[in-house]
């Protein structure tokens, strides 16, 4: 699967549009960090609590999204973007979509491989 | 006495969000599912360019918003997942729900003009306080895209 947050493939030619795709996950961590958090903000520095949290959370979007674009028969995702919005304290919501396309090699050297 | 109703009131209130607010949801998730059949046919992509074969029809903007409130139920369940961590499943549906009806009423738009694809679509959250601090009250979603016959 090619995933991009470009409109176009360099290399490829998009053959087909089959729609929009997304995934979403809300989050949180334990009480735990949100003490650390807490201790962090006294003094200052990198919540790596939360940084953690959101690099996990998008991860799990960008899967739900890629399942999406599998069931549609795609083998590729592009224009892809992500929104963020914090749904109560301590928790985040992580948006991930994009539009899921059927691509082919543009080279002459290798020709398509059968675009549905 | 008094202790025994302040603790029987939320339960009552938890215990009727998850029945009553279960229900609302069930019967919401059917009512999308059945309207996006409907509007299948209307392709939809977030692509910023439109293709030549298009570019001589005239494009209008559409646009559907939706705002989907929380029930005590979820708002207890995300509570205890505040505590332990981990995905809040009672919010990815409230979402995911704002969402889809935000998008159909998008389409429903599109449609009402005689649209067939809908370019360059976006979305835009935000989220709605309730009157007690702190607590979610619903989540408000915008879609906007560019029609085009």
């Amino acid at each position: 699967m090619i995933v991009v947050n470009t409109e176009t493939i360099p290399g490829y030619k998009i053959v087909q549009i089959k729609g929009l795709v997304q995934g979403n996950t809300v989050r949180a961590k334990h009480i735990g960090r949100d003490i650390a958090a807490s201790l962090k903000n006294l003094v200052g520095g990198e919540l790596t609590g939360y940084t953690e949290l959101l690099v996990e959370s998008r991860r799990e979007a960008m899967a739900r999204m890629l399942a999406q674009a599998q069931q549609l028969g795609a083998n590729a995702v592009v224009n892809v973007r992500f929104a963020t919005s914090s749904i109560t304290s301590g928790a985040a919501e992580l948006y991930a979509y994009g539009t899921a396309v059927v691509a082919a090699a543009d080279t002459p050297a290798q020709p398509a491989q059968n675009p549905a | 006495m008094e202790a025994l109703l302040q603790l029987l009131i939320p339960l009552f209130l938890v215990l009727m969000g998850l029945i009553v607010g279960k229900g609302i949801e069930l019967h919401h998730f059917r009512r999308l599912a059945e309207r996006e059949k409907e509007y299948r046919d209307i392709l939809v992509t977030n692509l910023k360019t439109i293709p030549p074969q298009l570019e001589n029809t005239q494009p209008f903007l559409v646009m559907g918003a939706a705002v989907i409130a929380t029930d005590y139920f979820k708002v207890f369940a995300a509570g205890i997942r505040g505590f332990f961590g981990g995905e809040m499943k009672s919010y990815v549906t409230l979402m995911e729900r704002a969402r889809r009806e935000a998008v159909l009423r998008m389409l429903e738009q599109a449609r009402a003009q005689g649209a067939k694809v809908v370019w360059n679509v976006r979305y835009e959250t935000t989220m709605t306080e309730s009157r007690q601090e702190k607590k979610t009250g619903g989540a408000a979603i915008l879609a906007y895209g560019t029609a085009l016959k």
